[in-house]
C-alpha cells in the first residue's frame, strides 16, 4: 500500500501542477495502481473534485477528460456508437466493473503500461494527449516518452474511424497476453500490437484495405514487429498468434463498417 | 485529517490518515460485511457503492470520501434478504466469505440492467471471485432475484 503524509483534494489544476512539481508528490487518479506500488510520498495529489471526468462530443470527434473511469468510455453512448462499440468490446475485459468505475483513462495513458488494453486502442485510433502545461502531444508521441511531472488533462479521439480489438488471456480477467487493435479512417489501416509484453507499438499505419486483408503481408508486419517473453507466454508464442489477432481486428473493422452501411440503408 | 460522509444514510465522522482506504475507515465503523481479500483489486469482496456505484473500497482513499453517499451491505438489509434466501436456495453459498461483496454488484446489476441475460451477469460479476460453489449457482440465484424483482416470480 502507498504511504502518504498529506492527502490534498487539488481545487484547481494549476494547484495540482504546482504540488506536483515535487518528487515528494504524487498525482491520485484511480488509485487502482498506485494503491499497490509500495511508495512512500509526502503529499498525495487528488484530481477528482476538477471536473475531468465528462465525455465531450466535438466536430472532430471526442474529448475524453483524464478523471473518466474505463466504465464511463464503455458505457457511454454516443463514444461507442460513433466507434462501433469498440470501446465497450475493448474495455470490458478488464479485471471487473467495480474497478473498471474507478480506474481512469488518465491513469492508464500517463502509466503506459506494455499489458494496457486502453493505450493500444487510443493508439490506434491516433489519439492526443492535452497535458496542462506542454499542450497537446499525439499518444505515438507520449507513448515512448519517460514518465514526467505534467498533468494530463484531456484526451483527444478524432473521430470517423471504425476500430476493432483484439486480444488474448491466459485466463478471463488477467492482463492481456498479447492485444491488436486496428483501426480504419481515411488514412488508411492502422495496426498496433501491444502487451508483447513491451509498451504498445504501431506496427503498420496508412495500410491499404488489399493489403491489410492479405495474410502474407499481415504475416510480414508481424515478422518485423519485436516481442519478448513474460511470465504470461514466451517470444515465439506472441510471434505465432500476432497474425491471427491482426487478421482478426482488420475483419473487425470491416464488420463494423458494413453492419454501418447496412444500419443507414435501413 | 477528519472525514465527513454519509454511511448508509446516516451522516459519520471519521478520523482517518492520509493513506487510509475506505476500507479501512468502514472497518474501523463497525462495517463488519465488508473484507479484504486479495489486496490487488481483483477478487471483489469489499465491494460498496459510492454514490451508487459499485466500488472496491480498498481502493478508494478514504479522504476522497468526504461529501458522498456510501453504502454497505449492512444498509441494505431488505435487499440482502431476498439476494440471500435466493442464494440460498439455488446452493449458491458455502462459506460465504464473498457474499458481502458480490450481493453489493448484484445490486448494483439489478439497477443498472434489471433484465440481464447469462452472459451480461457472468459479465458484470466478473470481478467478484468465489472460490468454493462456483459460478453457475450464483448465476441462477442472480435470475431468481432479478425475476422476483420484476415480478416475474413470486417469492
Ligand atoms: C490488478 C490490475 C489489473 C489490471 N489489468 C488491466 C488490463 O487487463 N488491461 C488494461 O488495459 N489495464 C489494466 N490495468 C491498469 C488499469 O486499467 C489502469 O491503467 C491503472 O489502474 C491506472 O489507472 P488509475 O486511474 O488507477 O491510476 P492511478 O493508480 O491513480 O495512477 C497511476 C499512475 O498514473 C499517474 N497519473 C494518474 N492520472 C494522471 C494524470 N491525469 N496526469 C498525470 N499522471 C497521472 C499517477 O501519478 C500514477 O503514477 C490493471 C491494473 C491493476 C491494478
Amino acid at each position: 500500500m502507498a504511504k502518504y503524509k498529506n492527502y490534498v483534494l487539488a481545487r484547481s489544476i494549476e494547484e495540482a501542477y504546482e504540488l506536483n512539481q515535487k518528487k515528494s508528490s504524487v498525482i491520485v487518479a484511480g488509485n487502482m495502481w498506485l494503491r499497490m506500488c509500495g511508495m512512500n510520498k509526502q503529499t498525495a495529489v487528488d484530481l477528482s473534485l476538477l471536473g475531468l471526468d465528462r465525455i465531450e462530443k466535438t466536430q472532430d470527434g471526442f474529448v475524453v477528460g483524464a478523471m473518466t473511469t474505463l466504465r464511463a468510455l464503455e458505457t457511454d453512448t454516443a463514444l461507442n456508437d460513433a466507434f462501433g462499440s469498440v470501446f465497450a468490446r475493448a474495455l470490458a475485459p478488464i479485471v471487473g466493473t467495480q474497478f473498471r468505475s474507478t480506474a481512469t483513462v488518465g491513469g492508464s495513458v500517463y502509466s503506459r503500461f506494455g499489458f494496457s488494453d486502453v493505450s493500444a486502442l487510443l493508439l490506434a485510433l491516433d489519439a492526443e494527449v492535452v497535458l496542462h502545461q506542454r499542450g497537446v502531444v499525439k499518444l505515438s508521441e507520449y507513448q515512448l516518452e519517460a514518465w514526467d511531472r505534467d498533468i494530463i488533462t484531456h484526451i483527444r479521439i478524432p473521430g470517423g474511424q471504425r476500430a476493432s480489438v483484439q486480444s488474448v488471456r491466459v485466463s478471463g480477467t488477467d492482463i492481456p497476453t498479447l492485444v491488436c487493435a486496428a483501426a480504419k479512417s481515411e488514412k488508411g489501416i492502422r495496426i498496433v500490437l501491444g502487451a508483447r509484453p513491451a509498451r504498445a507499438v504501431i506496427a503498420a499505419d496508412g495500410l491499404k484495405l488489399v493489403d491489410a486483408q492479405n495474410i502474407h503481408i499481415i504475416e510480414e508486419i508481424a515478422g518485423r514487429t519485436a516481442f519478448g517473453t513474460n511470465l504470461r507466454a514466451g517470444e515465439a508464442y506472441r510471434r505465432r498468434i500476432a497474425p491471427v489477432l491482426m487478421a482478426r481486428a482488420v475483419k473487425g473493422c470491416m464488420e463494423c463498417e458494413a453492419k454501418e452501411a447496412a444500419e443507414d440503408e435501413c | 485529517m477528519n472525514v465527513e460522509f454519509m454511511l448508509n444514510g446516516r451522516k459519520v465522522s471519521a478520523l482517518i490518515e492520509a493513506d487510509d482506504s475506505l476500507y479501512t475507515v468502514l472497518r474501523a465503523l463497525g462495517m463488519y460485511s465488508v473484507k479484504c481479500g486479495c489486496e490487488t483489486t481483483n477478487c471483489g469482496l469489499c465491494t460498496v457503492h459510492m454514490d451508487g456505484k459499485a466500488v472496491l473500497s480498498c481502493s478508494v482513499p478514504a479522504a476522497r470520501c468526504a461529501g458522498h453517499e456510501i453504502t454497505t451491505l449492512e444498509g441494505m438489509q431488505d435487499e440482502a434478504k431476498l439476494l440471500g434466501s435466493c442464494l440460498a436456495g439455488e446452493g449458491a453459498e458455502q462459506c460465504g466469505f464473498c457474499a458481502p461483496g458480490m450481493m453489493m454488484n448484484v445490486f448494483a446489476l439489478a439497477k443498472e440492467n434489471p433484465h440481464a441475460t447469462d452472459d451480461e451477469i457472468d459479465a458484470f460479476l466478473a470481478g467478484n471471485l468465489c472460490r468454493c460453489s462456483g459460478y453457475v449457482s450464483q448465476r441462477r440465484a442472480v435470475k431468481k432475484y432479478l425475476s422476483i424483482k420484476a415480478g416475474e416470480v413470486c417469492v
